[in-house]
């Protein structure tokens, strides 16, 4: 077991900024929170110093930045402007549809179209006085570690994993490394994560450098759903292959709207078409229940939500929160699952780091392979391998000081130059035991170096 | 450019709305949801949050009782007041803002004091599906609980108190039709196959099949003929132990077949046959919690009053004991598997056939129930719905909040054993409604004004809950402190959390869909730990 890490952001930003501001915080509305704030009790954390300050800090100090103002993202900014938070930027690319509406409280029939994160942010502003929320319209790439590193908690209400992971790559690059390779805990910015699916959901606390992150426990994550093309193509069984088959194969040998315009699953239209030729072809092979539903459901691989889900689980986040920045009482330790399908059941566990973690172990990442290896081996390790799984990584290396790009698919013209590479060995493009490649991919805004390790002999590995 | 079809039909905007939730629990929930009606009590930060998410997937009507005036401490913790809310009524101006969540919903508040309705006006409680109660005092707690157990009436009591959350779900029986089980079983009946699939699996022989034929047969196939030829030589027993089951695992690897260099050809379906083994044999039977239903009085002994579940277990057990020949209705669902669509459509077709056939007799079994007892029809569809879910069908017998309240009732040894054990848990239990007595006699919450001088009061409140389940004192100091901390504040965060589950349990309970906690849900935010207990 992790001992759990002593960590206290009260703490590092006293030290730091010093002298307590007046403010709102004695008003009577506070009096719920001051209670556990500005009195001690014997469970609190080892650091706790009861005091009006601990409230003038969250208030008036504590920067927090919420990701996503969808099920999550409402709910959390709620829940945290009512825990006396006012300093809060939220961050979403969405605009409000009718779908939303069954759980993201803030927004009304009139707001569909509007900007999430405008429209969450001026409905708590005015429902609670004294709330500063700011509101980001825009993909979290488009911000730097410069916007980033001005908070103090970052809370996060996803539903992509691959935002999820490169917000925490973005965290985990702002930390700062003493000469003696210890961490400057004032660079550690903690992450509170929530997810939801159906009745099921989870909560984490990530100490960035200091507890398990995302990428150390990417296991976690259940594998996608996919279903062989052959079976789409072939022999469909399911009104799920039907509809698959349309959307993959059909919709682009078709262009029912032309070459240029891709199927969009919010698109009516589209969706009744594709529904429509799903339901022709399940016809020819005899297979029922074809819905529109069905259809919506896998154009657009929809994971249904419910409001009381996403209430419990952002509200457990804002519990995290509410404790990281008041000390008040102890963390999490650190992952909690909850699952209200069957009754309502929550475990809590202590996910652990991974010692040689790509994102948050501060070491060189080392892969191994063989010294026959094609370049494809490698990419394919870092699409498959558990602790990589990237979607599509640009692979360059450094050979005699100078940069050389082995392969990127993601610029089309690189691509192509590159392709044959991949079919090349390793040792043929200049890389050799100990060489290092540098590696990016939309799962992390970083560069991440990997230092490759050439096994001998590989029978060992082949004859398991 | 292409058209929209006719034929495809546009979702209404309700289904758009609620697009997320269906694909949980059905338009048949939704209707059920829209059909339900729910009493708040208190409409604190808890009780709102509660609110919140069931106005929010659309319950037809909401009533909120609160005779209270908001305060400023209610503003800080409720996001459904405003600053010109301070000195309205509590339960209208919640009210209000709720409803602006959803315009689908009615709404009514009422600003009498519950127990006076309670005493006056009882009947008010008649006409809600679920009622739901926060910031109760003990006396309240003691009657209401015992009206609505006398009226049959769900009830949902729940507490939030500094990081301590509690709700207590009180039934007399719910009955589950579809619990949505994680892992469902399949039901192939491959030891008792049906005439439609016995006829099916005899027309096929694996050895004169043609290659491509011969990897696209389902595994249910091979299997059964594996297990055929096993019996030629095991006196037509079915395989049972591990040694047969292996055995029948060799026999399929001699079904699978080898090209021209007597290499074994790798074959999907044969894999899935082996990996099924295991799984697939194990013999069709009658699930002892479902004899349990059938054969419980209340199937056996059916009165014009009696519920539809009730009516539909009777039929079951009828259905059992002669077409059945000792087994349920077939549940009709075929797994995917490595097919050509062929065959896994004919198959499919068999099982389905089958269920429904099996269906239609339940059906005119619960008809004959129906006109004998002379009480309302159960539609077809329900019955289906019923039979196909028929193996997972779940029931609870709920208790009455009163117990917990009784000196040498079961429920108060029950709390004793967890206390003795330790359970965490269950000390946070005693203290939620030590809180509650200090409430009733000191008239504030414990340390409301001042931490230190209410912990002997508080402890003597424990020490009188301990003596009446016949529990020793325990040394639980800290925990008594950390109550007198709390000074009965209300931290919005845990209500969120409570809120959220409430209305959840509320959901399931209207719904009758998915299991709800029977019937105690303790949470500690402080160390993020839960527990349910069934008193």
């Amino acid at each position: 077991m992790n001992p759990v890490p002593s960590f206290s952001l009260y703490l590092i930003l006293k030290m730091a900024s010093g002298e307590v501001q007046t403010s709102d915080y004695q008003q009577r509305r506070w009096h719920n929170i001051r209670k556990v704030l500005e009195r001690s009790g014997p469970f609190c954390h080892p650091d706790f110093e009861p005091s009006a300050e601990i409230l003038d800090f969250i208030m008036n100090s504590c920067k927090v930045l919420i990701v996503g103002a969808g099920g999550l993202g409402c709910e959390l900014l709620k829940d945290l402007a009512l825990m006396g938070f006012k300093k809060l930027h939220v961050i979403d690319m969405d605009t409000i549809e009718l779908s939303n509406l069954n759980r993201q409280f803030l927004f009304r029939k009139n707001d569909i179209g509007l900007s999430k994160a405008k429209c969450a942010v001026e409905f708590i502003n005015k429902r609670i006085p004294g709330c500063e929320a700011i509101a980001h319209h825009c993909p979290i790439q488009d911000l730097d570690d410069g916007f980033y590193r001005q908070f103090h908690i970052v809370v996060c209400g996803l539903d992509s994993i691959v935002a999820r992971r490169w917000l925490n790559g973005m965290l985990m690059s702002l930390l700062q490394y003493n000469d003696d390779r210890s961490l400057d805990q004032s660079s550690v910015i903690p992450l509170v994560d929530g997810g939801t699916e159906g009745f099921k959901g989870n909560a984490r606390v990530i100490l960035p450098g200091m507890s398990a992150c995302i990428e150390c426990t990417l296991d976690l994550y259940p594998p996608q759903k996919t279903f062989p093309l052959c079976t789409i193509a072939n022999t469909p069984r399911l009104p799920e292959h039907c509809i698959e088959y349309v959307k993959v194969l059909q919709w682009a040998k078709e262009n029912p709207w032309g070459s240029s315009t891709a199927l969009d699953g919010d698109d009516p239209q589209h969706v009744a078409w594709v529904h429509e030729k799903a339901q022709e072809r399940a016809m020819k092979y005899g297979i029922s229940n074809v819905t529109y539903r069905l259809t919506q459901g896998v154009i657009k691989n929809i994971i249904p939500a419910v409001a009381s889900t996403n209430a419990a689980i952002a509200a457990a986040c804002a519990t995290e929160v509410f404790k990281l920045a008041s000390s008040c009482c102890a963390n999490m330790n650190n992952y909690m699952v909850l699952n209200m399908s069957d009754g309502v059941y929550t475990y809590t566990f202590n996910a652990e780091r991974k010692s040689d973690c790509v994102a948050c172990s501060n070491t060189t990442r080392v892969m191994d392979i063989a010294r026959d290896a094609t370049l494809q081996a490698i990419y394919d390790k870092l699409c498959e391998d558990n602790a990589y799984l990237m979607k599509g990584p640009g692979i360059t290396t450094i050979i005699n000081g100078r940069n050389k790009t082995l392969y990127m698919a993601s610029i089309k013209s690189i691509e192509e130059k590159t392709r044959d590479n991949l079919k090349k060995k390793i040792t043929d493009l200049g890389l050799y035991n100990g060489a290092e490649i540098l590696v990016a991919d939309v799962t992390t805004p970083n560069t991440i170096t990997i230092k490759l390790k050439f096994i001998e002999n590989i029978d060992v590995e082949m004859s398991r | 450019m292409a058209s929209l079809s006719p034929k495809s039909p546009e979702q209404n905007e309700k289904s758009k709305q609620y697009d997320r939730q269906l694909r949980l629990w059905g338009d048949h929930g939704q209707t059920a949801l829209e059909n339900g009606h729910i009493c708040l009590i208190n409409a604190t930060a808890l009780g709102t949050e509660v609110l919140k998410s069931i106005v929010l997937p659309g319950i037809g009507a909401i009533t909120i009782v609160d005779e209270n005036n908001v305060s400023d401490e209610d503003i800080g913790s409720n996001f459904f007041l405003e600053t010109t809310s301070k000195g309205l009524n509590r339960g209208s101006e919640t009210l209000r803002l709720l409803l602006e969540l959803n315009d689908a919903v009615q709404g009514h508040s009422v600003q009498e004091p519950p127990d006076q309705i309670l005493q006056e006006n009882p009947d008010f409680f008649k006409s809600f599906s679920v009622v739901i109660g926060t910031s109760l005092n003990e006396k309240l707690i003691k009657d209401l609980s015992q009206y609505l157990w006398d009226l049959n009436k769900p009830f949902i009591l729940c507490r939030s108190v500094g990081f301590l959350g509690s709700f207590r779900i009180q039934f007399r029986e719910h009955s589950i039709i579809e619990t949505h089980p994680e892992n469902e079983k399949v039901d192939l009946r491959l030891d008792v196959p049906f005439t439609g699939l016995s006829d099916y699996f005899d027309s096929i022989v694996i050895s004169t099949l043609e290659l491509k034929d011969h990897g696209h047969i389902p595994w249910i196939v091979i299997l059964y003929k594996a297990v055929q030829k096993w019996q030629t030589t095991n006196l037509n027993r079915w395989p049972m132990s591990r040694k047969e089951k292996n055995e029948i695992k060799d026999i399929i690897q001699q079904f699978i077949r080898s090209d021209e260099n007597g290499v074994p050809i790798n074959e999907e379906n044969f894999e899935e046959a082996i990996r099924a083994v295991n799984t697939a044999l194990l013999p069709t039977f009658l699930p002892v919690k479902v004899q349990d239903l059938i054969y419980s009085s209340a199937a056996i002994n059916l009165t014009k009053e009696s519920n539809p579940f009730w009516i539909m277990c009777s039929a079951l057990r009828a259905f059992v004991e002669a077409e059945g020949k000792g087994n349920l209705p077939l549940r009709g669902v075929l797994p995917d598997m490595t097919a050509s669509t062929e065959h896994y459509v004919k198959l499919q077709n068999i099982y389905r056939n089958q269920a429904s056939v099996d269906a239609e007799i339940v059906y005119r079994k619960v008809q004959q129930i129906v006109s004998q007892l002379q009480c309302d029809s159960i539609s077809e569809t329900e019955v289906k719905l019923f039979c196909r879910h028929a193996h997972d069908l779940h029931l609870i017998i709920g208790s009455n909040i009163a117990l917990e309240y009784q000196t040498g009732s079961p429920v108060a040894s029950y709390i004793a054993r967890h206390l003795e054990e330790p359970d965490v848990m269950m000390v946070h239990y005693i203290l939620l409604r030590a809180a509650d007595m200090f409430k009733s006699e000191h008239c504030r919450a414990p340390g409301e004004w001042e931490p230190e001088s209410d912990i002997a009061k508080l402890k003597n409140c424990v020490s009188k809950i301990l003596s009446d389940v016949s529990c020793s004192p325990f040394p639980k100091d800290d925990h008594i402190h950390e109550m007198c901390r709390y000074g009965g504040a209300e931290i919005h965060s845990v209500s969120a959390f409570v809120g959220g589950c409430v209305a959840h349990e509320a959901i399931k309970l209207i719904t009758k869909q998915y299991n709800p906690v029977n019937n105690t849900f303790i949470y500690d935010g402080a160390s993020t730990n839960s527990a349910t207990f069934t008193f």
